[in-house]
This record gives structure tokens, C-alpha cells and sequence, in this order.
């Protein structure tokens, strides 16, 4: 019978995407490894690869679909020696079985039997309820005996935990994991609780939000992306929760400029090193100076962190992205370049990795390239500051008394006033300035 | 000039080494391994499998003894001593040779002869095969050897360390075996086996140490009960030696002293790493005490080293080696889904009568790191299959976790308990519950089913006893 490939999870919490573009088309020969799709998530667009060999018999989930659920039958592969009419009355239910993996007919329809009877309960009056517990949108969860005796014992809700065994089975340590990781997500849990009880009234969440369109003009509508919603949600919510307050100062930039002229004089062929690269690298230094400013509220704590992972906002279709330079801190602004470029690179083609995005202590957004004079930008969650930065332009300065020509920049930090005060901000803003515009010090 | 460049370059082909060369081969790397004398290492040729040759022939010698309880006639059982040994010898030429052929089959380069870094870049051979060779990766492999304590080191002569022990000239009258870890007990119980009056010296509160207190009492009731002298808490407090025997004198805990005048001294007080001679000073590479320091996937300090087997650390076991080789060039190699060894895996099996076989934790070290636990006893005279082969002495003991029913160790003594002992292993592996060992199905008759008890008793269900 015919290998059903199904929509994959490409993160643990993936529970449906958009199914961006087919690579192949039905009659198509296909090897293992081949890439035969690309499934757009919130985040990002991934490569969908085939796990077995043949011929696309059928696709069953169109090109441009949106929501299609993880696990989704999305085409079916004939294999060697099968023909067309092995498509006829081929079970394209949603299955357990992950990777495209083919299963004889009755074990599939054992394995069916349990989901449905946990979706109807009523319907299975006497039945022994179904063994694997939390069981969501018909998806047999694979763990261990002793993975879900642990997860029974804390309550730790299997569906929320990837599994790191064999073919994703979940075992003792990644049940483990998640319980250490737990007090966090409960933290999460209430102040999630806390905003649907407080602000309900008078801001509906981004979810609920249903304006009064009466007497607009005529209009495209355009459909959004799993990305526009994911921005959607996280501001709204920061934007709501997070007290912000604003620090801007105004950087001298004639230096700076001076410098990386020089630099990119002397540096090789292919190096070509930005403002923004050098304020990547003073943004770092300036938080290894006060590392207190590079810091994360929780309920239970403020999480200091020991290392400058820069989230920098990069434009691309249809929103944004913040791919994060990691560990900025210890590295040189030839190195913040290249990575930033590829990073850069990455994003506009939609190829970032969830590890090319995820995790960041601080946030900075350039919107100095479209004349920007001075903006304050939207605190990006978790992360407790981020700094909006302006264009440099000349402007009338006073030096010694007497007026003078500078280029300046305008710089304004939004900062989380639960973990970083404004002494701390101010103090932040203080050392940054003094590096962007003693850029020398910058290269030491 | 033969090719001198390679992906992977393993030094040492015993146990760890070989099988690491052939999984590095077979993800396509392109793979050398040095050895200085025989393919197979230690373990086959004068380590695991002679041993269990010899111990083999002590087993039916044994039960010629034994025939008349059978309702068979032996009469006076005998052996040619040359004859056992010759059969242990060709085991081992065997073996290797089938290593040989393995390697040749997976297109591993063997280059024979001595290797040494030169810095961490390449490696001089020095022998057959001399030349200098290069890698990205190198894999040390290269074993243990027998600890020597200052006074109690082999001649060759009278005191014999494990290599003599194997390949002895005549049956000695009387032997003391110093050390009853598993390469003491073993060499221990062949002898004595053999006809030769046996006292073991050990120095901790119980034989085998490693093992379940419990079941290393039984083993050394057992072997007493034998005819073997067991001295525990004891140490070799002075050795002379004469021309063809030994004075030992044995200090016991509360400081008795006695003096046992025996035909030879059997060594067996450990292992350690063969660290020396490899040029790892020329590399970051850092050693404490005959170990390399490793990281969980062998990785040494110094990039594109690692280290496998005996020389990375305890437990120095060859299946030990063998899974720590191979996890360690997957991960090199960049395969999906592997894991470090979960050290807690790891059985071990000691072939002396009775053969002992354990995994996982002992009752004393579940509790000591906080389990509150649920222990498990079934014994070999409850088992139908036990009394019918005439083995009925024995105990099948398994430790659990109180609070999530996770197998914590399973420890075993008696008849072909060695055998037996990977149930447990998979079950731990793939984190069965004791609800699980429950439902399985053990067949009838068989040993196994004891291991079924075991873990009934645990949760006082236990049928046969």
C-alpha cells in the first residue's frame, strides 16, 4: 500500500503550518533525502525531505494551504512496485506513525481506533478508556513506560514534550527536562492567566480582535501569515504587560565613520563592515560594562544573563525576524559581520533555523537606513531592553561654546522597567555612547 | 608508499578498538588501526575469551565429578593440563583471526606496529609497518594492563600475573589469588576446580566488590561451602620467594597475622590504563592517573583526540569499550540520535561457580543516592528448570524504584546467570516499569522465569515462593 508522507512537526510546540510550496508534482520519482516540499511556520520556511523512495502517486494538501494540522496526510508515495491503482481506497486518515512510515491496513485501524474513542467518550460508553493519555488531534504519543509513569506522577503533560529516544520516542530524560524547565512554564502559565482575567475588558486579546469596519473603502485582504500572527500575539502582549519606559541619547558618529573607512580600506575582499555591525559590538560590550541591563523578568527571579546574545531585527516579506548573534561579546566586528550577513541572508530567504532565532537577551531594530530620525521600538519578550536606532544625519552641535557640524544618531532604548531600572538603563545608554563614539576602544 | 592518510585512525585493536574501526568504515570514513601485537587485544586473546575456555573445561570437569548424582558413571575423572590450555590458545588464534578477516572485509587499513603522537597532528609508527600517518580524527584504544602493587609483582616464576596464570606449566598444589575481582574469582575458581587448594586475599569486606552485597555473600558461601578459603578484609602483608614456592603472609583487619606457604601467587589486584609511551605529552591531551580525561562522547582536551575503552576509565569492560567506540565515532561522524553511554547500563558478568551477573545499581547504592526502593528475591530452588539441571542454589534479586517503578539493578548468582542477565539490560534500556516485566511473558521451564519472580516479589506477588 502507498507510504503516506504526513505534515511534519518542525518544533515541538508546531501544531499546524502552512504548506508553502510543492517541489514535485504527482508521477514524480523521488529518493530518500530528496527535498519534495517547503512548509512555512510562524517562524520561518523549512525543506520537507522524503524518507522513502518512489513515485508521488497523489498530493493531497495543495500547494499554499494554510493550517494544515502536524501529522496531516499530505501526499501519498508509491512505492516500487505499485501503480496508480494502488491509490484507490488508500487510508489517508492522520496517522501515528511519524516520517511517512508505511503500516499494514490493520494496524492502522487498531491505531485509529483509540484517538477516535477519546475524541467521542460518550459514544464508547463501556470502553476502558484509551491507555496513552493526553491524546491530541489523534496523535499516539511514543514514550517510554517509565517516561509516562514520571510524567503521570508530576503531571507533566506528554504532548508538550519532544521526545529524544529512538524515532522521537519520549524517554526518562526528556521528561526530566521539561520538569526542570517546569517552574518556568508555570511562571508563564499564570501571567498568561493573569492577562486573560485583568486586561480582558478593556483591550480583547490579539486573538479576539474584531474592529468595527463599517464605512471603509474598498480593500485586499490579505491573508496573515503564520509570522504576521506570531508578531501579532507577542507585541500585543508585551506592548500590554510590559511596563516600558524610554531612554534616548544622541551619539557622535564622525569617528566611528572615520574608522570603519579605514577598516574597510584594509580589510580583505568580502569584508565589508556596517554601522550596525559596530553597534552590535557595542551594544555587547556596553552590557558586559552593566550586566544588569542584560536581563530577563520572571515571577520567580530576574535571570541575569552571562552571555550577550543579540537579537537584531532584520525586514523581510511579510514581517520580521530577529536572528541572534550569539555570545556577541566575545566576538571581533569582523566576525559580528560575516555572521551577521549570513544570518541576514538567511532570514530573507527563509531559511533561518530555530536555533538561528530563538533564545536572544537583547533586541536591536536599525531603522536608520529610511532616514529614521528617532524612534522607540516594542520591548521583544523575554528579553528585558531593545534599542531603536536612528539615522545618522549632520546636525548643529554645540562644541567649546560655539556652534559645530556632527554627524549624530539618535539612539532609544525601551527597557522593562520590572527587571532593569532607570539608573541601569541610563548607565547602559552612558557606556554605549562613549563606544560609539571612542570607537577605538571598540577594537581592543 | 602505502597510504598514510586517513579519516579516522583508531590506536589499539582489542575489543573497543576493532569495533570502532569497523562502524567508522562502514559510515564511510576512511580508517586505519594500529595495533602493536595481536588483532582482538587483551579480552580475545589473553583476557575474556581464553578464560572462558579454560573455565569451560573446569565447568564439565566439574560435572564428571558430579555424574553419579545423573545417575552417570565417570570414574576418576582426570585431565591433561597441556590439552586444556592448547584448546584455550586455539579459541583465542580463532577469534583473532576472524578479526582479522572482519577488518579486511570492512576496508579498515591494519597497520601494524607501535603508534606514538607527534604532536596532535600525526601519529609515528614504530615496527612492521613504519612510517608516519595522519588523520583528522584519532581514537586512542589502546586498554589496560595488570597493576603491579610495589612487592607483589610477577616473576613469572612463582608469582604469576594474569598472562602466566593462563598458560601455567604444571597445576599448582596450592595457590593464593590476590585481588577477587572478576580476573581474581575467575582464575580462582578454575584452579581450585582444577584440584588446587585455593585461598583468595581481598582486601574489602566482600568478594567481588562491585557487586550486590547480598549476592557476593551468597557467591562466597557458595564457593566456601566449595572447599575455596576466602579471606576478606585481608592483605598480603609480606611475600617471600623461593625457588618454587611462596611464602605469603596474610594480615587480617583486626591484625592477625598467618603464614600460608603456597606453590604459586596469582596477582589480580586491578587494571590500568596504558597511557604511557602514546607522545600525549605533545598533545593537550590530559591524563590523571593512567586515565585520559573524556568528555561524555570521548572527547579528550584536545580536538580531533578522543579516547575509548579501559584507558578512558572505569568500568573497564570490553562491551563497555565496544559502545563507547562506537557512540564516540557516530558523533564524530555526525549521525542523528546518538546518546552518550548511560554508565548505569553497563552489565558486568563474572564467570566463576557460581557465575555472578549484574546491571545497574546495588540495593546499597539505590539507597545511598536517595531511592526509596522496592527489592525483589527469588531463589534458584524455586525455579523447576534450576532443580532439574541440578543447579539449585542461586538468587535472582532486582532493586526498584518505590516512587516510578523504574528497574533500578538487577543482580543474579547461580547457574548461567551471565546468560540471563540481558533481559534486564533491555528492559532497562527501553525504561519498562515493573508493570511491564510483569506482563511479559517468561517461557516455562527456564531460568528466565526467575527474573519474572524477582520482580513480583518486589510488589509481593512472587508465585513459586
Amino acid at each position: 500500500m502507498p507510504v503516506k508522507v504526513l505534515m511534519p512537526a518542525l518544533s515541538p510546540t508546531m501544531t499546524e503550518g502552512t504548506l508553502a510550496k510543492w517541489h514535485v508534482k504527482e508521477g514524480d520519482t523521488v529518493e530518500s533525502g530528496d527535498v519534495i516540499a517547503e512548509i512555512e511556520t510562524d517562524k520561518a520556511t523549512m525543506e520537507v525531505e522524503a524518507v522513502d523512495e518512489g513515485k508521488i502517486g497523489k498530493i493531497l494538501v495543495s500547494e499554499g494551504s494554510e493550517n494544515v494540522a502536524v501529522n496531516e496526510v499530505i501526499a501519498l508515495l508509491l512505492e516500487e512496485d505499485e501503480d496508480e491503482s494502488a491509490l484507490e481506497g488508500a487510508d489517508t486518515s492522520a496517522s501515528s506513525t511519524g516520517g511517512g512510515e508505511s503500516a499494514p491496513a490493520n494496524d492502522d485501524a487498531k491505531e485509529d481506533k483509540a484517538p477516535a474513542a477519546a475524541e467521542k467518550p460518550a459514544a464508547s460508553g463501556g470502553d476502558k478508556p484509551a491507555p496513552a493519555a493526553p491524546v491530541s488531534g489523534g496523535e499516539r504519543i511514543k514514550a517510554s513506560p517509565l517516561a509516562r509513569r514520571i510524567a503521570a506522577n508530576e503531571g507533566v503533560e506528554l504532548s508538550g514534550v519532544s521526545g529524544s529516544g529512538p524515532r522521537g520516542r519520549i524517554v526518562k530524560r526528556d521528561v526530566e527536562a521539561a520538569l526542570s524547565s517546569k517552574p518556568a512554564e508555570k511562571a508563564a502559565a499564570s501571567e498568561d492567566k493573569k492577562s486573560a482575567d485583568a486586561p480582558a475588558a478593556a483591550a480583547p486579546a490579539a486573538s479576539g480582535w474584531n474592529p468595527d469596519l463599517t464605512g471603509l473603502p474598498e480593500y485586499e485582504e490579505i491573508p496573515n501569515s503564520g509570522m504576521r500572527k506570531t508578531i501579532a500575539r507577542r507585541l500585543t502582549e508585551s506592548k500590554q504587560q510590559v511596563p516600558h519606559f524610554y531612554l534616548t541619547v544622541d551619539c557622535e558618529l564622525d569617528n566611528l565613520l572615520a574608522t570603519r573607512k579605514q577598516l574597510n580600506e584594509k580589510a580583505g575582499e568580502g569584508v565589508k563592515i556596517s554601522v550596525n555591525d559596530f553597534i552590535i559590538r557595542a551594544v555587547s560590550l556596553a552590557l558586559k560594562k552593566v550586566p544588569a541591563a542584560n536581563s530577563i523578568w520572571t515571577d520567580k527571579a530576574t535571570l541575569q544573563c552571562k552571555q550577550q546574545d543579540i537579537s537584531v531585527a532584520v525586514a523581510i516579506e511579510g514581517g520580521l525576524i530577529t536572528p541572534v548573534v550569539r555570545d556577541a561579546g566575545s566576538k571581533g566586528l569582523a566576525e559580528i559581520s560575516t555572521e551577521m550577513k549570513a544570518l541576514a541572508g538567511k532570514a530573507r530567504d527563509g531559511k533561518l533555523m530555530p536555533e538561528d532565532y530563538q533564545g536572544g537577551t537583547f533586541s536591536v531594530s536599525n531603522l536608520g537606513m529610511f532616514g529614521i530620525k528617532d524612534f522607540s521600538a516594542i520591548i521583544n519578550p523575554p528579553q528585558g531592553c531593545i534599542l531603536a536606532v536612528g539615522a545618522g544625519e549632520q546636525r548643529p552641535v554645540v562644541k567649546d561654546g560655539a556652534l559645530a557640524i556632527a554627524t549624530v544618531m539618535s539612539c532609544t532604548l525601551s527597557v522593562d522597567h520590572r527587571a532593569v531600572d532607570g539608573a541601569v538603563g541610563a548607565q547602559f545608554m552612558a557606556e554605549f555612547k562613549k563606544l560609539i563614539e571612542d570607537p577605538l576602544s571598540m577594537l581592543l | 608508499m602505502a597510504d598514510s592518510n586517513f579519516d579516522v585512525i583508531v590506536v589499539g585493536a582489542g575489543p573497543g578498538g576493532y569495533v570502532t574501526a569497523i562502524r567508522a568504515a562502514q559510515l564511510g570514513l576512511k580508517t586505519a588501526v594500529v595495533e602493536r601485537e595481536h588483532l582482538g587485544g587483551i579480552c580475545l586473546n589473553w583476557g575474556c575469551i581464553p578464560t572462558k575456555a579454560l573455565l569451560r573445561s573446569a565447568e564439565v570437569y566439574r560435572n564428571m565429578h558430579h555424574a553419579k548424582e545423573y545417575g552417570l558413571s565417570c570414574e576418576k575423572p582426570s585431565f591433561d593440563l597441556d590439552a586444556v590450555i592448547q584448546r584455550s590458545r586455539g579459541v583465542s588464534k580463532q577469534l583473532s583471526g576472524g578479526v582479522g578477516h572482519l577488518l579486511k572485509k570492512n576496508k579498515v587499513t591494519v597497520i601494524n606496529g607501535e603508534a606514538k603522537f607527534d604532536g596532535p597532528k600525526k601519529i609515528v609508527v614504530e615496527g612492521k609497518d613504519k612510517g608516519t600517518y595522519t588523520a583528522k580524527n584519532y581514537i586512542i584504544a589502546t586498554g589496560a594492563r595488570a597493576r603491579a602493587l610495589p612487592g607483589l609483582e610477577a616473576d613469572g616464576k612463582v608469582v604469576w600475573d594474569y598472562k602466566k596464570a593462563m598458560t601455567p606449566d604444571k597445576m599448582p598444589k596450592s595457590l593464593v589469588v590476590v585481588g577477587s575481582g572478576a580476573i581474581g574469582i575467575e582464575f580462582a575458581s578454575f584452579y581450585h576446580t582444577m584440584g588446587a587448594d585455593v585461598t583468595v586475599v581481598e582486601i574489602m569486606p566482600q568478594i567481588m566488590p562491585v557487586e550486590d552485597k547480598e549476592v557476593a555473600g551468597l557467591a562466597q558461601k557458595m564457593m566456601t561451602k566449595d572447599g575455596m578459603k576466602i579471606l576478606t578484609e585481608a592483605k598480603v602483608a609480606n611475600l617471600k620467594r623461593n625457588a618454587d614456592n611462596v611464602v605469603v603472609t596474610v594480615e587480617t583487619k583486626d591484625g592477625k597475622k598467618q603464614e600460608l606457604t603456597v606453590d604459586r601467587v596469582i596477582s589480580a589486584v586491578g587494571v590500568i590504563g596504558n597511557t604511557e609511551g602514546l607522545g600525549l605529552e605533545t598533545t593537550k591531551v590530559k591524563i590523571d592517573r593512567n586515565v585520559i580525561g573524556t568528555d561524555e562522547y570521548s572527547a579528550t582536551a584536545e580536538p580531533g583526540i578522543y579516547a575509548i575503552g579501559d584507558v578512558a576509565g572505569p568500568p573497564m569492560l570490553a562491551h563497555k569499550a565496544e559502545h563507547e567506540g562506537v557512540v564516540c565515532i557516530e558523533k564524530i561522524a555526525g549521525v542523528k540520535g546518538v546518546h552518550p553511554l548511560d554508565p548505569r547500563k553497563i552489565p558486568g558478568c563474572t564467570y566463576c561457580h557460581p557465575q555472578v551477573a549484574s546491571v545497574g545499581l546495588t540495593e546499597a547504592k539505590a539507597k545511598e543516592a536517595g531511592y526509596e526502593v522496592k527489592v525483589g528475591k527469588f531463589p534458584f530452588i524455586g525455579n523447576g528448570k534450576a532443580v532439574a539441571l541440578g543447579e539449585a542454589e542461586g538468587l535472582v534479586k532486582t532493586v526498584f524504584d518505590a516512587k516510578t517503578g523504574e528497574l533500578l539493578g538487577a543482580h543474579m548468582v547461580g547457574a548461567e546467570v551471565t546468560e540471563l542477565i540481558q533481559g534486564f539490560v533491555v528492559a532497562m534500556g527501553l525504561e519498562t516499569t515493573e508493570e511491564d516485566l510483569m506482563h511479559t511473558v517468561f517461557p516455562h521451564p527456564t531460568l528466565s522465569e526467575m527474573m519474572h519472580e524477582s520482580v513480583l516479589d518486589a510488589y509481593g506477588r512472587a508465585i513459586h515462593f
